[in-house]
């Protein structure tokens, strides 16, 4: 076909939701099962758990043995996608580092990620320094929803009756491993926090929940799970959705922009598909973006229209900015005394057994907020890498003689270095409230487009002190941990000129906050029912409605502001308020 | 759906690791994806990877002679012992032919390094590594096995060598020889209760909790 044609549907559904993961999907769900129409659009591959997921597949199975290659976290990990796409670029300003991971297939990055499934607490809605904008609620009014998604969904942890950490519905925790006890001696005498982890992962069956698997404990949910034990999207939310009969799910389409009418409410969107590359145009009642922060960010400034000539929900100017992601930085050493340790399976589940969540008094440091610490090490499977630069270790410790040895070497004796370092490795890093600052953004590219014709974003972010003196923190913590724990330290030890280990921002991959709640048409996007203040059969169910992040995961909070969102959708719609 | 059923689903009754490879086939699922799939060229996989993967296998690298000399240099690395085979029993030389592929950064590392060396050898000995005695090679690979104690002229042999040996170590741990030896007990269902009693006795970790 030659001539350049745009397939315009003549359904009108109840409902268009754009993105599959965790906002999306959750969006589905509830609207799908209180028998609304609903289509949804994902710009990936289809993808199911169930049949491609990579779970138990041993490393020689792998050509390049689980290296990172072609997928950032391994050859075995779910995510079809990572920090750069092909054809789908972005660009920086200002030399920003900004890196942007997307995930392209169905349940979007929910497939891989860590699981670690932590509540924002009070004073993460309702700041106490006055440094931030607070949210338009408080915890109290969305504790029913993140009750409900723990029951929904399932997480386990252990009630612990802290303040801004607050307890949710839980399943038991997995028990910790050899080198968590360590740690928590060592996090102990350091006056550091450790509790037991808090994972969407099904250590036991969920109640009333008979599609679900409960956890085998092979410790790869990062590979998405065959038995549905831990939470993705697909597998939890946008599969049972389909299952009632009133979800159409269309992959690989990639959506252009939000329509509009003459006075501006939504009537629809327009996808590229990114297959054959036709173009098409689908209706809908109300549109719901659960893009991702930032692709929805990129949506919302590219629908542009006489009605919204800023780009839809952008009367503010308030698109875009505000981004931030949670700060990372992280130490690695070795435990000595676990050398030549006996074997046996300790996988564990594919979450954290432990963490510590954040313990010191805010008053008293030279940085706003504070940070969380997960903990790694153990008996791992073996991959790409393992035992890689050992002459950095095997001279530091007596060989099984009592004698020191020549840091490398070869044969036997190398051979049996391998065995006797295996399980010794210990880790740590720490996740950080990063201030949303206005200063930080993302906004449209004017030359740039992708391979679809479709502008690309452009990021202008920059650490402040206050982060970075939050990752020395971080670093000196870390020290006097494995200084406890009798651990040798073998990453180099990260001072002023790297920002103390500071990763990039969107490296930790917690990015928020682009499309931002408020009570304010003139300093906010969205209602507090996350409600474009410009359009109101228009919402955004992702992490842009973000005001500001806590050293919290962002996805558990997504999982209930998208449920609360869906449920005043219901709620609007009975009252005929929305149509 | 409990642990039992849920290892029903995935086909597996049993923990057994012969089962467990046999349910990692494709097409051995029991039961039905529950939306209709699209066409990909294996599951799990992108297209474009399968795509790679099989032009990178089509694809060769090193000469035979280069090849020989990887053999030799891994099982000088990891030799049999009376533990497991070599190096090249675990077919080390062959994964490293495909990951200086997969990863080109290795390529000039890798073919430069084996060229110094055998110019190192030839100087010497007068003939390539390879065809050198088991003597000699082993007199030049102590020149550079240990870079604390090398000379600073024998530098880039000690480079080319820490990456030799990582690379060994990659692929010998993580064949099916090396994954046995170094003693991995998981990737199989299970149910995780705690480190064992005698574990945490030998460490005195019995009254730590969490």
């Amino acid at each position: 076909m030659n001539e350049f044609q745009i397939k315009k549907s003549t359904i009108e559904y109840d409902a268009i939701i754009v993105g599959s993961g965790a906002g999306g999907g959750m969006a589905a769900y509830v609207l799908a099962h209180a028998g609304q129409k609903v289509l949804m659009l994902e710009a990936g591959a289809h993808f199911d758990p169930r049949t491609d997921a990579l779970q138990l597949k041993w490393p020689w199975e792998s050509p390049r043995r689980g290296a990172s290659t072609t997928r950032p976290f391994g050859d075995f990990d779910a995510a079809y996608g990572g920090w750069e796409l092909e054809g789908e670029p972005y660009t920086q300003k200002n030399n920003s580092e900004f890196a942007w991971f997307r995930s392209r297939m169905l349940g979007g990055r929910t497939n891989h990620w860590g699981r670690i499934s932590l509540r924002m607490g009070p004073d993460d809605f309702q700041c106490k320094d006055g440094l931030t904008d607070s949210w338009p609620f408080t915890y109290e009014e969305l504790k029913p929803f993140y009750d409900k998604v723990d029951r929904l969904i399932g997480v386990y942890g252990t009630a612990e009756g802290i303040e801004n950490e607050p307890d949710g519905i839980f399943l038991p925790p997995p028990k910790p491993r050899l080198h968590e006890l360590f740690i928590k001696k060592g996090a102990q005498k350091a006056g550091v926090t450790v509790i037991p982890g808090r994972g969407s992962v099904l250590t036991e069956a969920l109640p009333g929940n008979n599609a679900r698997g409960a956890c085998f404990f092979c410790g790869q949910c990062g590979r998405s799970c065959k038995v549905y034990a831990d939470f993705s999207s697909s597998s939890c939310l946008v599969i049972p959705a389909i299952e009632t009969g009133n979800l159409t799910v269309i992959t690989n389409a990639m959506v252009r922009e939000v329509l509009t009418d003459k006075s501006g409410l939504a009537t629809g969107v327009s996808y590229v598909n990114t297959k054959d590359l036709q173009e098409y145009e689908v209706k809908g009642k109300i549109v719901i973006l659960g893009a991702s922060a930032c692709e929805s960010a990129r949506l919302l400034l590219n629908s542009r229209s006489a009605a919204h000539p800023d780009g839809i929900a952008n009367s503010s100017g308030i698109v875009g900015k505000y981004l931030h992601d949670s700060t990372g930085a992280s130490l690695s050493g070795f435990l000595p005394q676990l050398m030549d340790r006996k074997r046996y399976n300790e996988d564990g589940v594919g979450s954290v057994h432990i963490y510590s969540p954040w313990w010191l008094d805010n008053k008293k440091l030279d940085f706003p907020r504070g940070y969380h610490i997960e903990y790694g090490g153990g008996l791992h499977m073996p991959g790409y890498g393992i035992g890689s630069s050992i002459q950095n270790v095997n001279g530091l410790v007596p060989g099984k003689d009592g004698k020191m040895k020549e840091a490398g070497g070869y044969g036997a004796s190398l051979k049996d270095d391998y065995r006797r370092f295996f399980g010794t490795n210990v880790g740590m890093a720490g996740r950080g409230t990063a201030i949303a600052r206005e200063s930080n953004y993302c906004e449209i590219d004017p030359s740039v487009v992708d391979k679809y014709g479709i502008p690309v974003l452009r990021f202008n972010y920059k650490w402040a002190p206050d982060e970075v003196k939050q990752a020395k923190h971080m670093q000196e913590t870390f020290k006097e941990i494995m200084h406890n724990m009798g651990a040798i330290i073998t990453s180099d030890l990260p001072g002023a000129e790297t920002s103390y280990g500071l990763e990039a921002p969107g490296k930790i991959i917690h990015e928020v906050g682009t499309v931002r709640m408020g009570n304010d048409p003139k300093k906010s996007a969205l209602n507090k029912w996350c409600q474009a203040h410009d359009c109101q059969n228009l919402f955004v169910v992702d992490a842009g409605p973000f005001v500001q992040q806590g050293d919290k995961n962002a996805t558990w909070t997504i999982l209930a502001l998208s449920m609360r969102t869906a449920e005043y959708i219901l709620a609007q719609k009975k009252k005929v308020n929305l149509s | 759906m409990n642990r039992r059923e849920s290892l029903k689903a995935l086909g597996l009754t049993a923990v057994s690791t012969g089962i467990l490879l046999e349910a990692c086939k494709p097409g051995q699922e029991t039961k039905e994806a529950a939306v209709k799939k699209e066409s990909t060229a294996q599951p799990g996989r992108q297209d474009f990877e399968v795509e790679r993967d099989k032009a990178l296998k089509e694809a060769k690298f090193f000469n035979e002679h280069e090849m020989a000399t990887i053999a030799v240099l891994a099982d000088i690395i990891i030799p049999k012992d009376e533990k497991s085979g070599s190096a090249t029993d675990a077919k080390v030389p062959d994964f490293i032919e495909f990951i200086v592929k997969d990863m080109p950064k290795h390529q000039t590392p890798m073919r430069g390094g084996l060229k110094w060396l055998d110019i190192q050898s030839y100087n010497r000995f007068q003939h390539p590594f390879v065809k050198t005695q088991a003597a000699q090679q082993l007199s030049l690979i102590d020149e550079i096995a240990y870079p604390k104690k090398a000379k600073p002229e024998m530098m880039q042999g000690v480079a080319f060598f820490n990456l030799m040996r990582d690379l060994t170590a990659s692929g010998f741990f993580t064949s099916e020889i090396g994954v046995k030896d170094i003693g991995y007990a998981g990737n199989q269902p299970n149910r995780w209760e705690g480190v064992p009693q005698d574990v945490l006795k030998q460490y005195g970790m019995e009254d730590v909790k969490i």
